[in-house]
């Protein structure tokens, strides 16, 4: 009985916070002041236009959104338990990498956007992340696993280059970002082995999903004309300088897992635009369609 | 001069419960970088400079409502929480209070990792050989159940001596 009063108490004392709890992302509280971290709130590092690093995050921010999402859409379909658990977590490592990279976007771009707006309101051709992110694994474990291995294997290079960055708030995410993807790839990697080195079934899929994942595997090392000039001022980094790490932790674990290097055509570009250009596939649409319906069904809702 | 009435702010900023966590309070864990109280009597403000454990971590928004919700309790009623996320909070950054008292809760402290490698981090494709002992029993052979346990910041291991499971604190 009194247990049941306690746990009554806790929840009315929940509700008491002074706070209101915003039902999306960003956090305003109850006087109007948006919790920002400080990086996110520093100058233009010299030399960078403002509108090319507001465009550089949003390429940052996301390819960690969309695919966080990706992965999150195995929350209650996953087959244990255990691989749900890791898939949620995973999920809201990548959003959290999102929310810091979209609200510096914002912040730097001027124009009042914060990370809701940009998360909610934006529309497909507007988002600049990277086609491999965006593939809808159609809840078959071994391609979000493929997904998982190259997306997380890719972007842990990255990360671990932006620690460099001129820009302060980039630095930062990508110190925490680096940590995290460090376990994802882990994950990936083990399931990887499990399945590839697995049954004659599990192989055939694993090896399956590789192949459907692989085209869009050299757009990851495709430098854009924004990264080049961000690179001229110690923001970024050429993506195209990870491919020898990636390709090098891919090989030992494909082959680790007695699967082969697919090889397939890489998906081309629409004279020369991609993902960082806003030239999507069909799946982003669907997924936005979900992602942001409650955002623009409800602006601006509170619980 | 009259002699300041309230609490230490320190002390009540320090004693805040994690929520994700309740055995630890944040002085423990390590997540706070700076109380500082601006402005003059009567119009006193405390400035609280948190770092976040995990940037996307629901537990940072309660936390700064936690650390608002004492303050004022506590008579001071000007409160300001600032994040900072660099230089990003480590395991390394929990107290040894703290790891003693997630052990005595069963939950294995993280190990230290010390200063970030500044290289790749080399990919294993064995099993990873951590010296995780059992908080219960404190046996050593331990093995993993799921790296993702049931918080972002814990795994699921269990001991092969007294076979029950607990939750470890994973390095970061």
């Amino acid at each position: 009985m009194n247990g049941h009063l306690d746990a009554y108490q806790s929840l009315a004392e929940t509700v008491d916070r002074d706070e209101p709890r915003w039902a999306f992302g960003s956090s305003v509280t109850a006087s109007g002041i948006v919790d920002t971290p400080v990086e996110i709130m520093m100058p233009v590092p010299t030399g960078a236009v403002p509108g090319d690093l507001a465009g550089y995050c949003q390429m940052l921010g996301d390819d960690a959104l969309v695919c966080g999402h990706r992965v999150s859409e195995w929350v209650s379909n996953a087959p244990e338990l255990e691989e749900e658990v890791a898939l949620a977590n995973i999920a809201l490592d990548l959003l959290g990498q999102a929310r810091a990279l979209l609200a510096r976007g914002g912040f730097v771009e001027g124009a009042g956007r914060d990370e809701d707006a940009l998360a909610f309101w934006r529309d497909q051709a507007q988002f600049r992340n990277v086609a491999l992110a965006e593939l809808s694994d159609r809840l078959d474990f071994a391609h979000a696993v493929a997904r998982l291995l190259v997306f997380s294997s890719w972007r842990f290079a990255i990360m671990r280059r932006l620690r460099n960055s001129t820009d302060p708030a980039i630095a930062a995410v990508a110190v925490t970002a680096g940590k995290e993807l460090a376990y994802h790839r882990d994950y990936a990697v083990r399931w990887t082995l499990r399945l590839g080195d697995g049954t004659e079934e599990s192989h055939r899929r694993m090896q399956a999903a590789l192949d459907a994942v692989w085209p869009y595997v050299e757009e990851l090392f495709r430098t854009s004309e924004l990264e080049r000039r961000l690179i001229q001022v110690g923001v970024a980094i050429d993506p195209s300088e990870t491919r020898t790490e990636v390709s090098a932790v891919l090989d030992e674990v494909l082959a680790a897992a007695t699967l082969s290097r697919p090889a397939v055509l890489a998906v081309g570009t629409l004279a020369g635009r991609g993902g960082r250009q806003g030239v999507h596939t069909e799946a982003l649409g669907h997924l936005l369609a979900e992602m942001q319906s409650l955002a623009r069904q409800h602006p601006g809702a509170t619980w | 001069m009259v002699s300041d009435p309230r609490p230490d702010v320190f002390s009540v900023v320090a004693s805040v419960i994690d929520p994700e966590l309740p055995v630890l309070t944040l002085g423990d864990l390590g997540v706070i970088r700076a109380v500082e109280i601006v402005g003059g009597p009567g119009e006193d403000c405390v400035v609280v400079t948190i770092t976040p454990t995990y940037p996307g971590c629901p537990a940072h928004e309660v936390i700064r409502a936690d650390l608002r919700a004492s303050l004022v309790k506590a008579g001071y009623p000007r409160v300001r929480v600032r994040t900072v996320l660099s230089p990003a909070w480590s395991t390394d950054w929990i107290s040894e209070q703290g790891r003693r008292k997630l052990a005595e809760a069963g939950i294995a402290p993280p190990g230290q990792i010390g200063a970030c490698p500044r290289g790749t981090v080399p990919l294993t494709l064995a099993p990873h050989p951590l010296d995780v002992r059992c908080p219960r029993c404190d046996e050593p052979r331990t093995e993993e159940l799921s790296a993702f346990g049931p918080t972002p910041c814990t795994a699921l291991r269990r001991c092969s001596s007294c076979r029950e499971p607990f939750e470890y604190l994973r390095e970061r």
